[in-house]
């Protein structure tokens, strides 16, 4: 349906503003020269690691990225174009030091809200495009944030084109109460839609993906990916351990215990997301033009 | 009369008190006492009125929670006729924490699915406190699925401390389940009317309120986390939980402010446990508005403005 009429540039109805990606070291450890992986205590060259990915070379523990870094390392080179970059995140609560937090964390990750959402190309292929950034908030859903991947999921369902979702976050963003309630609402909604729409969906949950985010949009792949280790889960471990009084099993809530319980399709180590996303994409590529990288 | 009181309960139900015993007291000893009785009884309205008009988010809170408070079984007792209950989810189990179920309101066919919290300790033992299992957010889902094919409109009643949260509960994907309905209730072509009668905690709440209308009752609550859990993360003190409810804006009235429900059932002075069937009967009223309207519009366009409203949430633009 796409076919000849498409033009990838034709997505974008606003002025058009590409981004380079920046792979900048997450903000806490900006500047810094040698990490410690969290996981074996190997101490890392900080520019090594991130030449690995943000993988441990010892014992394959993967770091968190920002969002950002997400995509840098998603995405073909230049092809990302954000969209809908301008809205603006408000305290329809008057929330208590909420203004404050949300200033710093603008201030700390350089972006408006917990997610950066666009067009860009995997190998070619042209998806639509969101990842959450685990430092703003802890990547909580608040309004923007929903609103953001609705619109993305509206435009993939206009451009008839896949829609990737990266997730890392602690779920419903407290601080808009049961207005993030409703992102969650409203974003499965909009995964119906696209659903009947016929339009591809794929979910990748990165470390970590919990509550709220769990609980709507992120599940509802068609087909789910996990990064190894990611932490996976609907409660909080803390909750889980509080409410049962005793220890949990080691791999509780891991990308790995998620697998083994049928609850997503497979596990992609960070070297293998992009050439397993690009296959993706091309076995469901009946009427989509790849664009040239 | 009450046996588990509030603080803020007890100046009413101790001067309730008193005028039974006074009445009890005239009627055996053949005393005429009733203008004393009356001025008594005013008293006590007056008093009712005071505290019950101006009850904190928090004070709020403890009503939503009250071990008395009618849950989704005494309201299917009094609402709906030839009750027929349904169970399990055709997959893993039967979740005592959701009861669902067929029955007539006011001569139409409905389906029902509710959390339900017990009125003593055996009984929230039994029902795991209200805490939805996979299988029961499952099992809503089947009976939703179900009506559609029937056309039969759907009532859910809310309340819930949460999604359980449990070793098994995780095995079980509570997130999938809960994302599930989310997305099928969006979409299922039956008028839907979700109410929060008591406690609407956080995702495990919103699995059951998409649809047609959101309503709450008038001392419910409806939140993104606990009071005592914002508390906690906020300033590392559950004990300041009364603040948490103020900020969250967690009430009624304040959600319907905010645009977030649709409409709110008044409950009888004192709240829904001091009288039952009051509480039934403006429920009564309400839905009978509710399903009437909807019943009117085709389920294409039932859908469309189901989404239409949902989208409008949180919309900046
Ligand atoms: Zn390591």
């Amino acid at each position: 349906m796409v076919g000849s009429d498409y033009m990838f540039k034709d997505l974008f109805r606003k002025p058009q503003r590409y981004i380079t990606v920046r792979s900048d070291a997450m903000p806490q450890e900006k500047g810094t020269l040698w990490i410690k992986c969290p996981e074996c205590g190997e101490i890392l060259y900080a520019r090594e690691l991130e030449k690995n990915l943000n993988v441990c070379r010892k014992c394959s523990h993967h770091f968190r990225l920002s969002a950002p870094e997400r995509l840098a390392i998603t995405l073909d080179e230049d092809s990302f174009l954000e969209l809908d970059a301008d809205l603006d995140t408000v305290d329809p609560l008057s929330f208590p030091e909420y203004k404050d937090k949300l200033a710093r964390a603008q201030e700390a990750t350089g972006l408006q809200d917990a997610i950066l959402t666009g067009a860009g190309a995997i190998l070619g292929w042209p998806v639509l495009v969101g990842a959450f950034e685990p430092h703003f908030i802890m990547g909580s859903m608040g309004s923007v944030v929903g609103e953001k991947i609705t619109r993305l999921a509206e435009r993939a369902i206009e451009k008839k084109l896949p829609l990737l979702l990266f997730s890392a976050s602690g779920g419903a963003r407290m601080q808009e109460g049961v207005f993030s309630l409703m992102q969650m609402a409203k974003t499965c909604a909009a995964i119906a839609r696209l659903n009947e729409a016929g339009i591809l969906y794929i979910s990748v949950l990165t470390d970590p993906t919990t509550g709220g985010v769990t609980a709507s949009f992120a599940t509802l792949g068609d087909i789910i990916i996990a990064e190894p280790g990611a932490l996976i889960g609907f409660a909080g471990r803390r909750v889980t351990e509080q409410t049962l009084k005793e220890k949990l099993p080691p791999d509780f809530q891991t990308a790995e215990f998620c697998l083994k319980h049928g609850l997503i399709d497979l596990v992609a180590p960070r070297q293998d997301m992009k050439p397993t996303l690009a296959r993706i994409l091309s076995l469901h590529s009946d009427n989509i033009e790849r664009v040239d990288n | 009369m009450a046996k588990m009181l509030l603080d803020f309960e007890k100046p009413v139900v101790e001067l309730e008190n008193r005028i039974a015993e006074i009445k009890n007291y005239t009627g055996e000893k053949g005393i005429d006492l009733g203008v004393e009785i009356e001025i008594l009884e005013k008293r006590a309205l007056d008093l009712k009125k005071e505290i019950y008009q101006n009850l904190t988010p928090w004070q709020r809170t403890q009503l939503a929670r009250h071990v008395e408070r009618p849950n989704a079984l005494d309201y299917i007792r009094m609402l709906f006729t030839d009750w027929l209950a349904l169970s399990g989810d055709r997959f893993f189990g039967d979740d005592p924490a959701i009861v669902g179920g067929i029955g007539k309101f006011e001569g139409i066919p409905v389906t029902v699915i509710g959390q339900v919290k017990g009125h003593n300790t055996k009984e929230n033992l039994a029902r795991n406190f209200g805490m939805t299992h996979p299988e029961g957010f499952r099992k809503c889902l089947r009976l939703v699925q179900q009506a559609a094919k029937f056309h039969r409109p759907v009532i859910s009643f809310i309340d819930t401390p949460g999604a359980y949260s449990g070793i098994d509960a995780e095995e079980g994907g509570q997130a999938w389940a809960i994302a599930s309905n989310l997305r099928a209730f969006a979409q299922v072509k039956t008028p839907v009317i979700s109410v929060i009668n008591g406690e609407g905690g956080s995702g495990g709440a919103m699995a059951l309120g998409v649809g047609d209308a959101l309503l709450m009752l008038e001392n419910a609550i409806f939140s993104v986390i606990s009071p005592e859990g914002c508390a906690a993360i906020l300033w590392k003190d559950a004990s300041k939980a009364p603040e948490a409810a103020e900020a969250m804006k967690m009430t009624a009235s304040e959600l319907l402010r905010l645009g977030l429900i649709d409409g709110i059932v008044p409950e009888p002075l004192g709240g829904a446990h001091r009288d039952p069937q009051g509480s039934a009967g403006a429920l009564r009223q309400e839905l009978r508005q509710v399903l009437q309207a909807l019943q009117q519009v085709d389920p294409e366009t039932l859908v469309e403005l189901r989404w239409k409203r949902l989208r409008s949430i949180g919309s900046s633009k």
